[in-house]
């Protein structure tokens, strides 16, 4: 005798059934809290209309143009210094964070805890923090950048240095190489593809997340479109997120250029 | 009371057992003497103890019991920090394939095998190593015939030659034993012989010791001189590899 084919739906245990009807219980109560009424939408548009009417054209005059390029190029540099120095401190607490690799042995639970913390607080809360401590301006913006990528490659350092292939390490422990040599000899050469990979996507992060940083006075681009939306300047507005726009799909096409490269 | 050794015995166990903490029992009770120039073949079915029984020898692993005399350093238990790095220094060891660093140069590789030394990190890299030693990496490689790679990265090779690259990194640091884990295991039948005639004819010229494990028969008569088989963990014989015989076989697989 063959075997009953299954039926094509699994019966749902009381639990699931119970859990599904209690999620979207809570769904259904949040939308009618906080999801938009259509009342709401019909009143928007035209005011949304009207926004994008004042907005139009952009403010192409060269005195504003060459303002705002300061401004980028101060973006940039945030950008930059701020990976670059997330990028090297990632290479330690990468290697502390490494299950079976960390010096620290099982303490490295301790640094992946660190880098999760430095990872769930978001950017611009990061921006408030050191806004607090070092004041307004790129230096605050150029910290905050730093611990997003802390955040953001100490995980994925970790995870390349202990992706790294396990055969050659044992090799060099056989014969007595220390734990600093096979880390250089062994895990380094194996692990630098991944990471580097890695560090491209952080650059391109950092470039995101520093046009929005002067929003809350940490320096760069964000600061002239803040001042822009307050004053009601919607046109020079307009002209700061063309130009957002631009550098972050600009800067996007160069990192995936350079990831296709290194392939 | 310092252990005495005849001279000429290399390494030798006594009464030698393993258990792994889950209990686990993989050596029962080994007596084995290693004698200086010999080429011994460790014989048996997968799970029978070589390789654990390799890992004794050298204080890689912990014993559970009995004692093992290497290059006079008599240790229960573990060796000492002292008598390892002793014992690790006149020791070189070759492994199964995918032992070296892809992504690495041959020579750099091939420098790895100085890594053992106290203070010697800088061997990491070819560009950092000292002259000496890139000097002395040279030599080792074109002992096994590859000079002429020695700036290719090693995942460009083919297996039998990454195999003898990891032979060069094992003879760089002019050790006296050679251990090898199945050197030849994931080679095909030509590779694998051309592999071992180079391998056995180095360690027969400067008198290295050489113990290899193998599955494949025929090498045994070509590149052992004594052929030692395990069966659950303990020694089934113990005798020239001339005159191992067709049923002393059957009965290490059985």
């Amino acid at each position: 005798m063959t075997r009953p084919v299954p039926p094509r739906l699994n019966r749902l245990s009381p639990l699931s059934f119970v859990v599904t009807v209690a999620a979207l219980a809570v769904l259904i109560a949040s939308m009618t809290q906080v999801a938009p009424t259509p009342d709401q939408l019909v009143q928007g548009a035209p005011r949304f209309v009207n926004l994008m009417d004042r907005m139009t054209p952009p403010n192409l005059d060269p005195a504003f143009l060459w303002r705002i390029a300061a401004r980028i190029v101060e973006t940039f540099q945030i950008a930059l210094v701020g990976a670059a120095f997330g990028v090297l401190l990632s290479i330690p607490i990468g290697w502390l964070a490494a299950r079976g690799v960390s010096p620290i042995g099982p303490f490295h639970v301790v640094a992946k805890a660190l880098v999760s913390l430095a990872r769930t607080i978001p950017d611009l809360v990061w921006a408030l923090i050191f806004v607090a401590t070092v004041g307004l301006g790129a230096v605050a913006g150029t910290l905050t950048i730093t611990m997003d990528t802390i955040g953001f490659c100490g995980r994925f350092f970790a995870e390349a240095i202990e992706d790294a292939d396990k055969e050659p390490q044992q090799a060099l422990e056989a014969i007595g190489a220390s734990k600093l040599s096979v880390a250089l000899g062994a895990i380094w050469p194996d692990a630098l593809p991944s990471m580097i990979n890695s560090s491209l996507f952080a650059l391109e992060k950092a470039v995101r997340s520093s046009v929005v940083l002067g929003l809350v006075g940490a320096g760069g681009i964000g600061q002239e479109l803040k001042v822009a939306f307050d004053l009601f300047q919607y046109q020079n507005a307009c002209t700061i997120i063309l130009v957002i726009f631009i550098i972050v799909l600009g800067m996007e096409f160069v990192t995936d250029r350079l990831r296709a490269r290194l392939q | 009371m310092k252990h005495l050794t005849p001279p000429d015995i290399l390494l030798q166990a006594s009464g030698l057992h393993k258990s792994y903490p889950g209990g686990a029992k993989v050596l029962g009770g080994i007596d084995l003497d290693l004698h200086r120039g010999e080429r011994l073949a460790l014989i048996g079915a997968n799970g029978s103890g070589k390789s654990t029984l390799l890992k004794c020898l050298l204080g890689l692993h912990d014993l559970s019991g009995g004692a093992v005399t290497s290059f006079g350093e008599r240790f229960e238990r573990a060796p000492s920090r002292a008598q390892r790095t002793r014992i690790r220094q006149k020791t070189g060891f070759v492994f199964q394939q995918h032992c070296l660093v892809r992504r690495r140069t041959v020579l750099c590789n091939v420098l790895h095998g100085l890594l053992g030394d106290p203070g010697s990190w800088r061997g990491f890299s070819h560009m950092t190593a000292r002259a000496d030693w890139r000097v002395r990496a040279m030599a080792a490689l074109d002992d096994v015939g590859l000079a002429d790679k020695a700036g290719a990265r090693a995942d460009a090779l083919s297996g039998g030659q990454q195999q003898r690259v990891a032979i060069a990194r094992a003879l760089v640091r002019g050790p006296e034993l050679i251990l090898a884990d199945e050197p030849v295991a994931s080679l095909d039948p030509a590779a694998g012989r051309s592999v071992m005639e180079l391998f056995s004819g180095l360690c027969l010229k400067r008198g290295i010791t050489m113990v290899f494990t193998s599955h494949n028969m025929a090498h045994l008569a070509d590149y052992a001189d004594r052929v030692v088989a395990l069966r659950g963990g303990r020694v089934l014989f113990d005798k020239p590899a001339a005159a191992v015989a067709d049923d002393d076989l059957e009965r290490t697989f059985a």
